[in-house]
């Protein structure tokens, strides 16, 4: 989401430049009889080789969707891809055909879930579960992929792997989990890992230990990384990029420095001015109103209705992402009030 | 929840008999019953004292005694042996026509409900079209069209006899494919007939495999009421349902001649329903210790 310049750069991309994954537009809605829920509407966004790339945004505001979409794992009816492209070294997956959509699942785009304690098959060995994308997509023979996957084990913090691979996932508890559902996204050296909330079921003490063994792999294997959160102070420990997600849009793209410290959306000054801090007993600012129905299309800002800074043209001009700095992208048509007002 | 921390290291036998010291009471009854009347089955030509087709007319109509343990029919044949060699036969086509039908309705209801669309709508509607008609009368005017014999019955039961195990996995199917173990599965780039026979399947078969104890038991029940009825197996084999008719006619005279072999396809169809209930309450128990 470096954004226009890139976006309107229509030279063949190059592998080095490029980024790893562009996502250009993406329209996700899911129909039903009475309405259809535009999940994301439009959703632009670049991820780096070997970057992180955190997406924050309070629940619904479709950073799931915008994960699954990318892999392409939402069921359609009543999902539907209506418009955009996913590029990914050099394809757009929304073109591919089954098969290669499963290879690319299986060996260069990972993901992980929110929820590690039903993500792995509760009647298979935790041992076998990591071991069968080996076999399946790279041919490991029996004993090289327990090898392997003994390695990877080790690699993600199980201490001796060896007396626990063949425990089932009810013998593990969720913190233990999670680490088995990184090895297996590991196992394929992925390039690129998208990471759904991988902490919220998790207590607080594993959670830093889950963000640190995601950023010490990280930084051992140079894949790239979508980090998708609800929490602010996750993001900011772990993430180099930050994109806030708010409606089904990517309303502010930054940065994570510059998006904490010089805040160009409404929005996202909301969301910073929410967060609690251990220094301030102050009270908590929220932002009034609620998040509009995904159901109904708006013309203009879709957080017009709640902006202290709104004027009449925010409720009806369509607005885009627009660099304003370097590399710092906001969909506001008046970031400047932001300062002015002196928040 | 102990017995199991250690499970994955100790040996097979010691899981088996721990396992086994879980099972409910019935299972254990079920299990006994079953495996008796299989084993005597598996060994009827050393157990039955007599050839099953051997006639003694010397000796016909001999109420129960030492020599002859359940009495003998009118051509003078030894029912204990018969009946012994008819568990091969019930068992047999039991099985045939209980589990043959059960792997492919299965899998047709899983896949049905898995990829759901227009597979699952035509998978569904030839359901309800099989469905439509009365089981047994349904069979009966297959088997009158093809004309009798065994291999007819095997026919007849394999149309129609999948329909129930479809409609059971295509339900299990309809639930487990929204679980985050089958999408993770497929964000690891798995196929879909790895996902739904490898990951899915396990997880959905218990109630097919709980319902296919009870239809074992009806099976049983349908070779012998068909072969009763002349459809089925033909005389002079030894089967329970063929025994009975031929009893038919010397019911007053000959009470055992029929009386028997019901009493044993009787225990037959006790013992399967027991091991039924009894899988039923353990894969409860299992799943409660799961959660």
């Amino acid at each position: 989401m470096t954004v226009t310049a890139l976006m309107q750069d229509e030279t063949p991309r190059a592998a080095t430049d490029a980024p790893l994954l562009d996502v250009r537009g993406l329209v996700t809605e899911f129909r039903s009889r009475s309405a259809t829920v535009v999940a994301n509407a439009s959703v632009s966004l670049q991820v780096p080789r070997g970057r992180t790339v955190g997406i924050v945004g309070e629940s619904g505001s479709g950073k799931s969707v915008l994960c699954r979409s990318i892999l392409r794992l939402l069921p359609s009816p009543p999902a539907r891809i209506a418009g955009g492209e996913v590029w990914f070294e050099g394809r757009d997956l929304l073109t591919l055909g089954v098969r290669e959509m499963a290879q690319v699942r299986g060996t260069r785009l990972r993901m992980i879930f929110q929820n590690p304690m039903t993500s792995l098959n509760p009647v298979w060995p935790i041992g076998d579960q990591i071991t069968e994308g080996l076999r399946v997509h790279y041919g490991l023979s029996g004993h090289a992929a327990r090898q392997r996957g003994l390695e990877l084990l080790q690699q993600v913090g199980i201490p001796s792997p060896e007396s626990r691979f063949d425990d089932y996932p009810f013998q593990w508890s969720g913190g233990m989990l999670q680490r088995a559902v990184i090895a297996m996204a590991m196992a394929g050296e992925p390039s690129l890992l998208l990471a759904d909330e991988p902490t919220t079921a998790l207590d607080v003490t594993i959670q830093d230990q889950i963000l640190a063994l995601l950023v010490d792999l990280q930084e051992r294997t140079q894949m790239a990384m979508v980090l998708v959160s609800h929490d602010l102070a996750v993001i900011a420990e772990t993430s180099d990029i930050v994109a806030v997600m708010y409606a089904g849009r990517v309303m502010e793209v930054a940065p994570v420095k510059a998006l904490f410290e010089q805040p160009l959306h409404p929005y996202t000054v909301g969301l910073l001015a929410s967060t609690p801090h251990a220094e301030t007993t102050d009270r908590l600012e929220s932002i009034p109103g609620q998040p509009p129905s995904l159901s109904q299309r708006t013309v203009g800002c879709p957080f017009a209705e709640r902006c202290r800074f709104a004027s009449k043209d925010c409720h009806n001009t369509p607005v885009t992402l627009r660099e304003m700095v370097d590399g710092h992208a906001s969909a506001c048509l008046f970031p400047e009030r932001i300062g002015r007002a002196g928040a | 929840m102990s017995t199991y921390t250690t499970a994955s290291s100790t040996l097979l036998s010691t899981r088996i008999s721990r396992e086994m010291a879980l099972w409910p009471l019935s299972l254990k009854i079920g299990f006994g019953i079953v495996g008796t009347i299989v084993v005597a089955g598996i060994l009827a030509p050393v157990i039955a004292p007599y050839d099953p087709f051997f006639q003694d007319f010397t000796a016909a109509l001999v109420p129960p005694n030492l020599e002859h343990p359940l009495g003998t029919d009118m051509l003078g044949r030894d029912i204990f042996s018969r009946v012994l060699y008819g568990i091969r036969i019930d068992m047999q086509i039991g099985f045939l026509t209980t589990y043959v039908p059960m792997i492919y309705g299965v899998a047709l209801g899983a896949a049905a409900g898995y990829f759901g669309g227009w597979f699952d709508t035509v998978v569904m509607r030839v359901l309800d079209i099989a469905m439509a008609f009365p089981f047994l009368v349904l069979i009966i005017v297959i088997l009158s069209i093809l004309g009798p014999g065994v291999q007819n019955i095997y026919i007849a039961v394999f149309l129609v006899a999948w329909t129930m195990y479809a409609r059971l996995a295509r339900a299990e199917m309809l639930v487990e494919r929204n679980k985050d173990y089958i999408l993770a599965a497929r964000a690891l780039g798995y196929g879909s007939g790895r996902i739904i026979f490898r990951h899915a399947l396990p997880n959905i078969v218990n109630s097919s495999i709980v319902f296919s104890m009870a239809d074992f038991v009806l099976n049983i029940l349908l070779v012998s009421g068909l072969s009763f009825l002349g459809l089925g197996v033909q005389p002079p084999a030894p089967e329970w349902g063929a025994m009975i008719a031929e009893g038919r006619d010397f019911i007053f005279q000959a009470w055992w001649i029929s009386t028997l072999p019901g009493l044993v396809l009787v225990l037959a169809g006790t013992g399967l329903s027991l091991v039924g209930d009894g899988l039923a309450q353990r894969f409860g128990q299992r799943q409660q210790a799961l959660l």
